[in-house]
């Protein structure tokens, strides 16, 4: 099944509202895999790609491609199939509020598999231990803190083992402890499930410590600046906006 | 291959859960009741072990079933061996039992007798009057504040506030108070023609539409629409702490938020009922003319005779009374709001029933104070 082309390849896409074009000419390919981070200053359209890739918001060119399978391509019908491989976490949660943390997390478990209410139960009760939050199970959304709702919203993301996960803005709101658990517990479950992580973040520390791919969107230029491994854009990226971000504008003699 | 399961128990006294097949969430998976059982069970296992050579895919639905067996085994202080476990499983088992759960967060189903949900649940209603009187009092403290020019707010706000209240209420209120025109007077025609005396209908339409319909026709109108959207947008700006804002800032939020929408209503709300009157009683004139065998001037001057000055100023001064109704029940319900999507539904709703009802109330204590007065 595997393409060779790689997981999700980007093929050429702009992206525009109205005649407003945010971004031109990206093209990029995620590895099966991949923690692939989508980078760039505020404003720079990096959430308005993400919602190209999880099918929110059509493209004024180019496609998606996923396993080589043109996504804005496709029908309907397959794009429904698609979207539903992928899991996504929103940068609030976007829990349901009307709905308890395990509805919020089983109704996808409801709607799509055979499970029965205890099976269910029982699967919901996995995907909030592995999120840290086992117990909270019948407490409704606006009843818990920001981070344990993006917890939440990550347990939910993951109800029906989504090959690929996408997050936005996963550490915003986050103490830097918190964050950084997160950052590991998208590493462990990249480790031991196999899923491909796309990551839209501007947080320096979260792209070193799970990035090994990545794409920087220039909101001058309107366009990637570059792609690959973020460290190796940091050390030696010819451009001076990459090398500048990664280091936080500091001046490279200073830069480790 | 199906998922299948099989425990045995090895001649070391340990439970071997033999798991065989794909554990996919989308095929139904075997049941694990057997190991449970066997986990309960005294003399109890001295361990359980896994042989999963001969599993072919899983994914969740392996996982969490295997979370459950340790979860159990581990009640009964049974060690687990997982090295008959693929790698993955082991590590997302590992996972999920790295964090504590927390003490005392799991909920009890609560339970509450007949009896004491009832008090709880009028206790909850004794509460909310309560809020609601507090609120009035605050939203009096407020208009003293604006008398003496002191309360913050802004003045295109409410110039806005009266054109959302005001003008484009219009096309719903003409429709509405022509139709009920139309209805009162086919009424009045059918049951008067009866006695010779079908000219009355003009006084009935005439008189029904100054004194009670317009008012309170308007006014259900403008719970509906105006204070839906009132209890709507406070709402929603508590959810985003908005009002917060407002507070830290200095500024009060009954004097910026709601004192505004009370006027924008207070002046509104007569205009559109006298508005909704002669609606009303053009509509009648329809029907009756073209029911009747009369001449327009005969309907207009029985129409003119039959509504006096104190008619239409009691009608007048009941859609004052209506609108701030209507206005303190969507404020009061929007600052009241929790902070969910679902919390701003349940003020809406209940900033228009609130309404609703405190405009029929209200209409029946003025109807017997009017005619006690005479008016």
């Amino acid at each position: 099944m595997q393409g060779n082309a790689g997981h999700i390849v980007a093929r050429d896409i702009t992206v525009a509202y109205g005649d407003f074009v945010v971004q031109r000419d990206l093209d990029f390919t995620v590895n099966r895999g991949d923690v692939f981070i989508i980078m760039g200053g505020s404003g720079c359209g990096k959430s308005t790609l993400l919602k190209v890739m999880i099918g929110l918001k059509e493209p004024a060119k180019g496609d998606i491609f996923y396993e080589d399978v043109p996504f804005w391509a496709s029908g309907e019908d397959e794009r429904e199939a698609m979207k539903r491989k992928f899991g996504t976490l929103f940068q609030s949660g976007a829990l349901w509020s009307s709905m308890t943390l395990a509805e919020n997390i089983g109704l996808a478990l409801k709607q799509y598999t055979a499970l029965s209410d205890a099976e269910i139960r029982e699967v919901v009760n996995y995907k909030l231990m592995l999120v840290g939050l086992a117990g909270f199970e019948d407490y409704y959304p606006n009843e818990i803190s920001g981070g344990m709702k993006k917890r939440a919203g990550l347990a939910r993301a993951m109800a029906l083992d989504p090959e690929i996960l996408f997050f936005d803005e996963p550490s915003a709101g986050l103490d830097p402890i918190s964050a950084r658990l997160l950052d590991d517990l998208i590493l462990e479950l990249r480790d031991s499930l196999g899923t491909t992580v796309v990551v839209v973040t501007h947080e320096l520390a979260s792209i070193f410590a799970i990035g090994n791919n990545s794409v920087f969107l220039d909101a001058d230029a309107k366009t990637q600046l570059a792609t690959g491994d973020p460290k190796e854009l940091r050390d030696s990226h010819p451009n001076d906006t990459v090398r500048a971000f990664l280091r936080r504008g500091a001046p490279e003699a200073d830069a480790a | 291959m199906n998922a299948a399961l099989t425990c045995t128990t090895t001649p070391e006294d340990s439970l071997a859960v033999t798991l065989t097949g794909d554990w996919l969430l989308d095929a139904p998976l075997p049941d694990i009741g057997p190991v449970l059982v066997r986990l309960r069970e005294s003399p109890a296992p001295a361990n359980v072990c896994f042989d999963a050579s001969e599993l072919g895919d899983w994914d969740t639905g392996l996982v969490a079933r295997l979370v459950s067996i340790r979860r159990d085994a581990q009640a009964n202080n049974i060690p687990v061996d997982e090295s008959g476990l693929p790698d993955g499983a082991r590590q997302l088992i590992a996972l999920a039992f790295a964090v504590r759960e927390r003490e005392g967060a799991r909920r009890k189903a609560r339970d509450i007798g007949f009896f004491a949900g009832i008090g709880e649940k009028t206790q909850r209603v004794a509460g909310r009057s309560r809020e609601l009187l507090e609120f009035v009092g605050e939203l009096m403290l407020s208009f003293g504040r604006l008398f003496r020019g002191k309360a913050t707010y802004l003045r295109s706000d409410l110039v806005q506030y009266i054109q959302e209240a005001g003008a484009e209420a219009l096309p719903i209120v003409s429709l509405i108070s022509f139709l009920i025109g139309m209805i009162f007077a086919f009424v009045g025609v059918m049951q008067l023609e009866n006695f010779g005396a079908g000219i009355y209908t003009a006084d009935l339409v005439a008189v029904a539409m100054v004194r009670e319909m317009a008012p309170i026709m308007t006014a259900i109108i403008m719970a509906g629409r105006t204070g839906a959207a009132y209890a709507a947008q406070i709402g929603t700006m508590k959810v985003n702490e908005e009002v917060d804002a407002l507070t830290t800032l200095g500024m009060d939020p009954i004097d910026f938020l709601v004192t505004p929408r009370v006027i924008a209503l207070i002046i509104m709300l007569p205009m559109l009922t006298l508005y909704g009157s002669l609606m009303g009683i053009l509509g009648g004139t329809f029907v009756g003319l073209s029911m009747l065998d009369v001449s327009i001037v005969q309907y207009a001057t029985q129409t003119v005779n039959s509504v006096g000055l104190n008619s239409l100023l009691g009608g007048l001064f009941k859609s004052v009374v209506y609108g701030s109704l209507v206005a303190i029940a969507g404020c009061q319900q929007g600052l009241a709001c929790g902070n969910s999507a679902m919390a701003v539904g349940e003020s809406t709703t209940r900033a228009v029933v609130m309404g609703i009802v405190m405009i029929v109330v209200s209409a029946s204590v003025l109807t017997v104070i009017y005619i006690n007065l005479g008016i």
